[in-house]
C-alpha cells in the first residue's frame, strides 16, 4: 500500500478497514453482521499484521468483541470494532464500562432497521441509541456521522485522535447506505503504529505492565458514594468541554434560506438533491448536516430560526434527531419531520413534498 | 533479646511477598481467595515479571484483587475478562496476562468468553476459583453449586430437574486444542497450596512462552455463604467438594 493521492472506487466499508490499516491502529475486533461484514473481510484479506502488525481477530460475539475493545483501550491502543444496530445493542454493556474508566476506542455501527433483528436493509433508527449514552449511567460518548465513502476512511483517524484527548469511546454512526455504497475515495496517508514506549509516555493510564510507570488499575467501580460522584462530576465536566469544543457541522445554502433542512449521514445526501430541486422551483431551501451528533450543533440551529420559516428533520427513522432540534429551537419556528422506517429510504422527491407542505 | 534482635534478615524463615501490599482485604475468615492471592503474587515475584504483568479482576468477591497485588490491573465487567486479557495479551504479547475469576464469573456468564479465549490460544491463563456458590451477592447457587447442596436460591438442595447439573468447565477447557495446561487444585492445607502454586508457575511460564491458554482451578471453600466455620468449611470441601471435582493435572501439553 503505497502513499499517494490515488483516487480509488471502493464501498464505504472497505475504506473503513483500509484507513484503520493506514492510520496507524493497533487492533480490530469483530463478529459478522450485515450490512458490515466488509470491514472484517477487507482486514482479513489485507492482512495488516503482516504490514503494520495491526491484529484483527474474529470474535465469538458482539459482547466479546466490545470487551477486547475495552481491554485494547485499557493498554493504551488504537482499537476499533464495527457492527451493526443488533450488535451494537449487544455492545451497550461494554461501551458504558469503557466512558466509566474512561478507555478511548472506536465504534462503527453501519446501521440497519429495526427493532429487534429488524431488516438488513439501511437505517437511522440507532440516533437515540448512539446520542442518549446507550447503556448504564450517565455519560455520553462523542458520535461522527459520516455522510460519504470519503468520511468513512477521514473519520477514522480523527475518531483515534478524539477518542485519545477525552479518554472516551468515539462512535461513527454510518448506515448500510454508506457502507455498501461505492464511491471515489482517496485514502489517508500511511502513519506508523505507535511503539510501546510511545504509549507508554502518551498513556500513563495504560495497564501495559508497571515497567517505567508504577501501577496502573483501569476500572469503572467505586463503592463509596462521595468518591463516585466526584468521579461523575468529572465525566460530567470532561462532556462539557466535548460540548464546547468539538461540535462540527456543515452548511449548504443556508444564507439565503427560508426553510431549513436538517439531515445527517446518508438522509443529508438524499436532501442535498431535494434542495436542487427546490432551488428550481424558487423555494429557498438550505441544510445543516450535523457532522457530529453528541455534541449536537445546538448553538448553530439557535442562530439559523433568526431567519428561516420552519425547519425539517429528515431522518431514516421515525423521528429522534427532531427531539435535539426542538430543544435547540425553544419553539421559535415550526418543527417537523420527513422519514421513512423499516429499510425503505426516503427519495428526493418526497422531501421536496414534505418541505412544500410546510409552506402552508 | 529484644524483638529487633529477633527480626533479622538471618533469622526469617518465611515472609510475605512484596507484591502483596499491606491493605486489609475485604474476604471473610476461612475464604480461599486470600491464599491464592499471596501465591499469585509470590509466582509473579519469583519469575521476576512484576513490570509486565496484568492482571483482570472480576466482578464477584474477588473484584478488589486489583487493591491488593501492586501489578497493572483491568477490572472487567462480569464474565468478560478473557475477551478484556486476549486484547491485552495480543496487543501486548511480551506481557504476563491471567484473568481471575470465580464460578459464577467464569463459567457462568461468561462461559462462552472463557471456552473461546482458551480455545484460540491466547496464550493467557484463566485462574478459576471455584467455591460452588455466588459469594458476594448473599449465597445464591451456582453452575458448579453440588446436587443437594443448599443455597438461599436452592434452599431445598440442588436438584436436577429444578436446577440442572453443575458444570466441570475445567474438563470441558482440557478438551480444547487450544489449551496447554489444565489443572486443578486446592489450598486447603500446606501440601495443597505448595502444589497449586507449582501449578500457577507452570501456567504462567507457558503463557509467557506462548504455548497456548492454560486454566487453574481452585477448589475453595465459603464459610459465609455455605453457612459453616472455616474449620467445617475445608472439611466439607475435602469431604463432597473433592469427590465431584477430582484434583490434580488434567491436562500438561507444554512440556515437549
Amino acid at each position: 500500500m503505497e502513499d499517494n493521492n490515488e483516487i480509488l472506487l471502493m464501498k464505504g466499508n472497505e475504506a473503513i478497514a483500509h484507513a484503520a490499516i493506514r492510520c496507524g491502529c493497533d487492533g480490530y475486533f469483530g463478529y459478522p453482521i450485515t450490512p458490515q461484514s466488509e470491514v472484517l473481510e477487507t482486514l482479513a484479506k489485507e492482512e495488516p499484521w503482516k504490514i503494520t502488525g495491526m491484529i484483527v481477530v474474529q470474535a465469538e460475539s458482539e459482547l466479546a468483541a466490545i470487551n477486547m475493545l475495552y481491554g485494547g483501550g485499557a493498554v493504551g491502543k488504537k482499537v476499533m470494532v464495527s457492527s451493526s444496530s443488533p450488535g451494537i445493542a449487544l455492545m451497550q454493556e461494554g461501551i458504558a464500562y469503557m466512558a466509566g474508566a474512561e478507555l478511548p476506542g472506536l465504534i462503527v455501527n453501519v446501521q440497519r432497521g429495526g427493532p429487534g433483528l429488524g431488516t438488513i436493509q439501511p437505517s437511522q433508527g440507532d440516533y437515540f441509541q448512539a446520542t442518549r449514552g446507550g447503556g448504564n449511567g450517565d455519560y455520553n460518548i462523542i458520535v461522527l456521522a459520516p455522510a460519504s465513502v470519503q468520511e468513512m476512511a477521514d473519520f477514522v483517524d480523527l475518531s483515534f485522535e478524539l477518542a485519545f484527548r477525552y479518554r472516551t469511546p468515539v462512535m461513527m454512526l454510518s448506515d448500510g447506505v454508506i457502507g455498501q455504497m461505492m464511491e471515489k475515495v482517496v485514502l489517508p496517508p500511511m502513519k506508523p503504529r505507535r511503539t510501546m514506549d510511545e504509549v507508554r509516555a502518551e498513556c500513563p493510564w495504560a495497564a501495559i505492565g508497571m515497567k517505567g510507570k508504577g501501577k496502573s488499575v483501569v476500572t469503572s467501580l467505586e463503592l463509596m458514594p462521595r468518591e463516585m460522584e466526584q468521579h461523575n462530576l468529572s465525566l460530567q465536566k470532561k462532556y462539557a468541554e466535548i460540548r464546547a469544543k468539538e461540535v462540527r457541522f456543515e452548511e449548504y445554502m443556508t444564507d439565503d434560506a427560508d426553510y431549513l433542512i436538517v439531515a445527517f449521514g446518508s438522509a443529508s445526501r438524499i436532501a442535498q438533491k431535494s434542495i436542487e430541486i427546490c432551488r428550481s422551483k424558487g423555494l429557498r431551501v438550505g441544510m445543516l448536516r450535523p457532522i457530529t451528533l453528541w455534541p449536537f450543533p445546538t448553538e448553530e440551529i439557535k442562530r439559523l430560526c433568526n431567519h428561516v420559516k420552519g425547519i425539517l428533520s429528515v431522518e431514516i427513522n421515525a423521528g429522534q434527531m427532531i427531539e435535539d432540534i426542538r430543544l435547540a429551537v425553544e419553539g421559535r419556528v415550526p418543527v417537523h419531520h420527513y422519514g421513512r422506517m423499516g429499510g425503505m429510504v426516503p427519495g428526493p422527491d418526497e422531501i421536496v413534498e414534505a418541505v412544500e407542505r410546510m409552506r402552508v | 533479646m529484644v524483638n529487633e534482635d529477633i527480626i533479622q534478615e538471618e533469622n526469617l524463615v518465611y515472609k510475605k511477598p512484596r507484591l502483596l501490599n499491606d491493605t486489609p482485604m475485604h474476604y471473610c475468615p476461612g475464604c480461599s481467595h486470600a491464599v491464592v492471592h499471596k501465591l499469585i503474587a509470590e509466582v509473579i515475584e519469583e519469575m521476576g515479571v512484576e513490570e509486565n504483568a496484568v492482571g483482570i479482576s472480576p466482578v464477584g468477591c474477588a473484584v478488589f484483587a486489583y487493591k491488593y497485588i501492586d501489578i497493572d490491573w483491568i477490572e472487567a465487567a462480569h464474565g468478560r475478562a478473557p475477551a478484556i486479557a486476549c486484547a491485552a495479551k495480543r496487543l501486548c504479547p511480551e506481557n504476563l496476562v491471567f484473568t481471575y475469576q470465580g464460578d459464577g464469573d467464569v463459567a457462568c456468564i461468561g462461559t462462552a468468553e472463557a471456552i473461546h479465549s482458551l480455545n484460540r490460544g491466547d496464550n493467557i491463563t484463566i485462574i478459576f476459583v471455584n467455591n460452588a456458590i455466588y459469594g458476594m451477592t448473599g449465597g445464591q447457587m451456582a453452575p458448579t453449586t453440588l446436587m443437594g447442596m443448599k443455597t438461599v436460591t436452592c434452599p431445598y438442595g440442588r436438584q436436577a430437574d429444578i436446577h440442572g447439573y453443575p458444570l466441570k468447565l475445567t474438563e470441558i477447557a482440557a478438551t480444547l486444542e487450544g489449551t496447554c495446561f489444565v489443572s486443578r487444585q486446592a489450598v486447603s492445607n500446606v501440601a495443597y497450596i505448595r502444589r497449586a502454586k507449582a501449578a500457577i508457575r507452570k501456567a504462567f511460564e507457558y503463557s509467557m512462552q506462548g504455548k497456548g491458554s492454560c486454566l487453574v482451578e481452585i477448589v475453595g471453600t465459603c464459610s459465609s455463604g455455605w453457612k459453616m466455620t472455616p474449620e467445617q468449611a475445608n472439611q466439607w470441601m475435602e469431604d463432597r467438594m473433592f469427590a465431584f471435582y477430582k484434583l490434580g493435572d488434567l491436562k500438561d501439553g507444554g512440556s515437549n
